[in-house]
């Protein structure tokens, strides 16, 4: 028997476009169309203008890890046999911070401030998400 | 200096705390009838007395919704003048009282019932496991969050404690300090869920990870149970069975942004409206209890009040939190992390129980004013109040 699958998140409404350039391997954020602030992950107001107005921007794949959390439960059987593993927020050279997971090293070898490159995970025909491998 | 017309005009006047921990046979609604209960015996008040009724409903609660009614049909209450179901995480407690002392204060009402209650654990199942420890009780999936194994507080938590021991040098052996000094107030209160089991530094570096840099021992208990306080006028309490506790300041703080970059707590506002309201200082508190969902957030919190400036709460553990007889009391009964978890109720309870001077092997010598904070989500919500056993 194969090791179970990790979840796969729901496409809802408002994460379809960020969705779809994943599956390009395109990262994308929202930027506010008043004002031009990035944010992530989707909210319903620019946090800076309130502007209710936003699109969907690429952005450059580059960043550095904020924070970590070395994860001992898995707390959904799909994450079991990887553990520990390690949940970051990375820092984008563009300023937003996302959750996500750094591949290509030791969960224990994750540090704050290693910089780090977009990686592409396959999860399901439709959802592909972004995570991080380190950067030389 | 005049005095604000809040400072003294209410008191708390009844405490009623149901067993707590693993207590099977009842749901929350049944703690929270309990928890009324007790807390009308100890002030010495029937249920006719009450005209307020505020509810802050654990997660089992679920999706009941208007909390406050079902807690006041179970307990047949009528004519209530106030009621409301709230929710500020933990900050919600000391947020309930400010609300009924202000609501007694301004003639609304005259007597509150402020209560929480939650029955996560499940018992044992016949097939054995534990039927559900904090993980199961507490877990949440947030979407795409969860995609990337990211559930639930204690992996919040963990990535802005981790940001703090980066920016300011705090050390495991700092939050560790922390489980430790609040294990021997617990070893010296009977009521508390790990009353008689002991806790070194090596202990706890030596329990299991949670959400690395969380031990087992930096995360708060998971408790079945109810608690309520009495609310009434300063006038009222001093006519009834117990020593009045009187609410001498409160204030809120919900700074917003990121806790994982501010790395700072409501309370470095709410002390700006509770402080100067109770007229006291930092200095001037003889008994500390602050919210502990993890080691980390009493760090934070110290910092935040000023005992300390700011990045300088790991050393000031080290130094300062030391259990019973020495240094800060703080967390006097073990606190969420060694006594029991009712939310922000359970920093609240110690600080009544201090102040009437009902410690017992605990008691804190001089017990004459009491810092209280409330804590929701991650630093997201904070409440603060000052209590004292005097009148003014």
């Amino acid at each position: 028997m194969s090791a179970a699958a990790k979840p796969v998140p729901e496409v809802t409404p408002e994460l379809a476009s960020f969705f779809e350039a994943a599956s390009r391997h395109q990262l994308v954020v929202q930027r506010c169309t008043a004002c031009g602030a990035l944010r992530f992950p989707a909210r319903a107001a620019c946090n800076h203008c309130m502007s209710r107005e936003a699109e969907w921007a690429p952005v450059e794949g580059r960043g550095t890890v904020f924070s970590v959390a070395v994860m001992h439960q898995a707390n959904h059987p799909g994450f079991e046999a990887e553990l520990p593993y390690a949940v970051v927020v990375v820092e984008l050279d563009c300023g937003v911070r996302m959750i996500s997971n750094v591949i290509g090293c030791g969960a224990r070898d994750v540090t704050i401030g290693m910089p780090v490159s977009v990686a592409w995970e396959k999860r399901s025909d439709e959802v592909t998400l972004p995570v991080w491998k380190p950067r030389q | 200096m005049s005095s604000h017309p809040l400072r003294g005009a209410c008191a708390i006047a009844g405490l009623g705390v149901t067993p707590q921990g693993k207590v099977y046979g009842s749901n929350a609604v049944g703690f929270g009838v309990d928890a009324v209960r007790l807390a009308l015996e100890d002030a010495g008040l029937r249920r006719e007395d009450l005209d307020g009724l505020l509810v802050n409903p654990g997660l089992s609660w679920g999706d009941m919704g208007m909390g406050s009614f079902q807690l006041q049909q179970a307990l047949g209450l009528r004519d209530l003048r106030l009621t409301a179901t709230m929710n500020l995480g933990g900050a919600t407690a000391s947020a309930m009282i400010a609300h009924a002392a202000q609501a007694i204060a301004a003639g609304t009402c005259t007597t509150v019932a402020c209560v929480f209650s939650d029955a996560p654990l499940k018992p044992p199942s016949p097939k054995g496991g534990n039927g559900g420890g904090t993980g199961a009780a507490y877990r949440f999936g947030r979407g795409l969050e969860a995609a990337y194994g990211f559930f639930g507080v204690n992996a919040m938590y963990a990535l802005v404690a981790k940001r703090h021991m980066h920016r300011y040098g705090t050390t495991q052996d700092h939050l560790g300090l922390v489980a430790v000094a609040q294990r021997l107030w617990a070893n010296r209160n009977p009521a508390a869920q790990l009353h008689d089991k002991p806790l070194t530094l090596d202990d706890y570096h030596r329990s299991r990870w949670i959400a690395e840099p969380f031990h087992l021992f930096d995360c708060c208990l998971v408790s079945n149970g109810g608690l309520a306080v009495i609310v009434t006028s300063a006038e009222r309490a001093r006519t009834l069975r117990k020593p009045p506790v009187y609410v001498w300041g409160m204030g809120q703080g919900h700074l917003g942004g990121d806790p994982a970059d501010t790395l700072t707590s409501g309370a470095v506002l709410a002390k700006q409206t509770a402080f100067p309201m109770a007229r006291v200082d930092v200095a001037d508190f003889d008994v500390v209890e602050l919210y502990d969902c993890y080691t980390f957030t009493v760090l934070v919190t110290l910092e935040d009040y000023g005992f300390c400036p700011k990045g300088e709460g790991g050393r000031f553990v080290a130094d300062r939190l030391r259990g019973p007889g020495e240094g800060l009391p703080v967390n006097t009964g073990g606190g969420q992390l060694s006594s029991f978890y009712m939310w922000g109720m359970t920093p609240v309870s110690e600080a009544v129980i201090q102040l009437r001077g009902e410690g017992g092997a605990r008691q804190v010598p001089k017990h004459d004013v009491a810092l209280v904070s409330g804590n929701g989500g991650v630093l997201s919500t904070h409440s603060t109040l000052v209590l004292s056993r005097l009148p003014s």
